[in-house]
């Protein structure tokens, strides 16, 4: 179950994970992987930011 | 009526209202008259707007309605569910990423984002890379990040599952990251 939890997760499966977040409460195993994967991975942190910028960027336009 | 200040003030937001639905409906004509009933509805409704939110955000609330209607129309016509097969069956092959799930090419440093935020221009490529997205998946998209349906009112008019939603979603992010990156944030637009 440790070993499960703490198991990496693919930048294709972290970004899926991203991308969901803002659909659905993602799940505490679910939101640990991510956690781990986003503290070790610069391209994933910056996809992160990324997605944020979108979200501002679509708020502003509909405002 | 042109000396309306009010109904002048509608009219500024036609061009927008008819981006956002013609990125939904795909088809001009439609799109057309659902902005009309929209600016209609909002000139002899006007007592409805209560200055709380913006008169763009009131709009937009109205043409909701108009294109939800518009799509519960359209639903008896079977066209709309294989065209979504064809846009949400693309789970096995995804060109973005190794065969590892690693990044094939790593998102680009997208520099301060209120720079770009603050740019008129910015917006017209972010509209131009709506545009480029498959029909479905921009109607999905916009319906969720501009109209802001719930999720599973989105489920439930366009008759998807919820995991078709997340995927067909999660394709427009993608896509959408991408165009912006190629288009604004890796050239001299943001200089």
């Amino acid at each position: 179950m440790f070993h499960r939890l703490t198991h990496m997760v693919s930048c294709k499966e972290a970004t899926r994970l991203l991308s969901q977040g803002e659909e659905r409460r993602l799940a505490l195993g679910e939101r640990v992987k991510l956690g781990l994967h986003l503290r070790v991975c610069g391209a994933c942190s910056r996809f992160e930011a990324q997605l944020k910028l979108m979200r501002e960027a679509l708020a502003r336009y509909r405002r | 009526m042109d000396s309306d200040p009010f109904a002048a003030e509608l009219e500024s937001h036609r061009r927008y209202l008819l981006r956002v639905a013609q990125l939904q409906l795909r088809d001009q004509d439609v799109a057309e008259d659902v902005v009309q009933d929209t600016l209609f509805a909002a000139l002899t409704g006007r007592d409805g707007f209560s200055g709380r939110s913006s008169l763009k955000t009131w709009l937009t609330g109205i043409l909701k309605h108009k294109i939800v209607d518009v799509i519960r129309q359209r639903k008896r016509q079977p066209v709309l569910e294989s065209m979504f097969e064809e846009e949400t069956d693309l789970e096995d092959f995804d060109p973005l990423f190794r065969d590892d799930g690693g990044w094939a090419a790593p998102p680009a440093d997208w520099g301060d984002p209120e720079n770009a935020l603050s740019r008129r221009e910015f917006f017209d490529i972010m509209e131009f890379c709506l545009e480029k997205l498959p029909a479905n998946t921009a109607r999905v998209f916009m319906m969720r990040e501009v109209m802001e349906l719930e999720t599973d009112e989105i489920c439930k008019e366009l008759t998807i599952t919820a995991n078709n939603l997340w995927v067909i979603l999660y394709r427009a992010r993608m896509a959408l990251r991408e165009c912006l990156e190629q288009n604004w944030f890796s050239g001299q637009a943001r200089a």
